[in-house]
């Protein structure tokens, strides 16, 4: 090739089309703002009907992870999720969605190895790090109430 | 027998041709350009099978035993059989061909496996050592997806360079006299790897190799672009293909409107979402096996190069932060 791999990087670069990120901005916005109204929805419609606050958020989430993997199960989640990238990736369903998806797809490989080791293909990290993450938090609070 | 033609080019002089061919597709490509193309369209792409993977394999038998069919043998008299695919340990093949006992050489070499298949059935032949030889392979969608991304269901964007891997499966008979399709030249691709590392731009990966095996041919053979109806790699998509384009007109070498892309044949990438274009072992060898062996066949091409590239990486690789190295394999047909 009588082009440096630097030269050839940059032109592959060049030759890429972007992603329309302001466009994909504004879609993750609505989608995303839509399902945090309707868990607000679902929270405010549990306290009206006499939950406490906590049990009426605990409701929010429960219903918003029902609706994930029911829409995951249909093949619908993907297809709005191809548009709304991070709007339905961020709040609680996205979550849901990573569990549900490689739980449906690797059940041909079993119960356990298949369904049981490869639904946290995508969610592990998060739980690994998630959890990593608040016991710093933990420890950083802890640290200060000792000062 | 086979003579060597410059550094890197094998003539075939024994005149091995196309005996039989078959593509089969799913319904997405059954609804691309290439409507009414090909042999078989299956709108139900699970092929009433559990599994991705078992469908593949359902898919593969059929575009072998159709190519057979149009052959006019049966399996039993198949010398060899060269099959590869995307799957680990390329089991999609080796489990299709589970209840027909043929002599197999399994392949694998991504999305070059058409051509490779191609030219290793046609060396057979010429060589010789087989008097009836057969090219197969394919790709599925779900299979490919589920190995090499992420679970079909799963909501994850895809970028604007991404291709759609083809369900789709092309089988080639091989062998000598009749008036079919004639082979002539191969030319086996080298790896090259300009360390392109996003795999979700495999069309960029596979560029220079496709430029350098064209290279190649081109000086062996004291020829130019010019001097053929098609050249037709597979698949380099849109982003690949213009940088074909580049990197050969860097060296004199300008493909004009007989070039195309398997990848961009295929499907509509306006209509079709397949971002890129399409991709996959499938991809290029329903194309040929739909689309341009057909047109030879008629007339309406006369001398074509056939150039399908792979793009070799793993999972494994691509989350090590491996560059991907590419390949292409050139396969000349006429009349």
């Amino acid at each position: 090739m009588d082009i440096t791999p630097q030269e050839y990087r940059k032109l592959a670069e060049k030759s890429a089309p972007r992603s329309p990120v302001l466009a994909d901005c504004l879609k993750a916005f609505g989608v995303g703002g839509t399902i945090c109204m309707l868990g607000q929805a679902i929270a405010l419609a549990g306290q009206a009907g006499g939950l406490g606050e906590k049990d009426a958020l605990f409701l929010a989430s429960l219903t918003l992870v029902l609706l994930s993997v029911l829409l995951t199960a249909l093949g619908a989640y993907d297809v709005i999720a191809k548009h709304a990238g991070a709007g339905t990736l961020v709040p609680i369903t996205g979550f849901a969605n990573a569990m549900t998806a490689p739980a449906i797809e690797y059940k041909t490989e079993g119960l356990v190895m298949g369904l049981g080791t490869k639904m946290f293909t995508i969610a592990g990290p998060v739980l690994v790090y998630g959890v990593l993450a608040s016991v710093i938090y933990g420890l950083i609070q802890a640290a200060l109430t000792l000062l | 027998m086979a003579e060597r033609k410059g550094a890197s080019t094998v003539t075939l002089s024994a005149r091995p041709r196309v005996l039989g061919h078959a593509a089969v597709v799913g319904k997405k490509e059954g609804e691309g350009p290439l409507a009414g193309c090909f042999d078989a369209v299956f709108d139900d792409v699970t092929m009433e099978k559990e599994s991705w993977e078992q469908a593949e394999s359902a898919l593969q038998k059929e575009a072998f035993t159709r190519a057979l069919d149009h052959a006019g043998i049966s399996p039993s008299q198949l010398d060899v059989l060269f099959a590869g695919d995307l799957l680990d340990q390329c089991t999609a093949s080796t489990f299709a061909m589970r209840d027909y006992s043929v002599p197999l050489l399994g392949q694998y070499g991504a999305c070059s496996t058409m051509a490779q298949t191609l030219a290793m059935a046609a060396l057979a032949v010429d060589s010789g050592a087989a008097d009836l030889a057969a090219a197969v392979t394919s790709s599925h969608f779900c299979s490919a997806e589920r190995q090499f991304r992420y679970p079909l269901t799963y909501g994850g964007q895809r970028t604007p360079t991404a291709q759609w891997t083809a369900t789709a499966s092309g089988c080639v008979v091989v062998g000598m006299g009749g008036k079919g399709v004639r082979l002539r030249e191969i030319t086996v691709g080298r790896i090259v790897d300009m360390g392109v590392t996003d795999a979700n731009n495999m069309g960029a990966a596979m560029a220079p190799a496709a430029a350098d095996t064209l290279t190649r041919y081109f000086e062996d053979t004291d020829t130019r672009p010019g001097d053929y109806d098609l050249i037709a790699t597979g698949d380099l998509g849109a982003c690949g293909s213009s940088l074909l384009k580049e990197l050969l007109s860097r060296k004199g070498l300008l493909l004009g409107s007989n070039y195309r892309d398997c990848g961009l044949m295929l499907f509509d990438r306006e209509t079709q979402d397949v971002h890129a274009g399409g991709s996959g072992c499938g991809c290029s060898a329903a194309v040929l096996c739909g689309k341009i062996l057909p047109q030879i066949e008629r007339g309406e091409l006369h001398d074509v190069l056939f150039v399908a590239t792979g793009a070799l990486l793993s999972a494994t690789s691509a989350r090590q932060g491996e560059s991907i190295p590419g390949i292409a394999h050139l396969v000349r047909l006429t009349k």
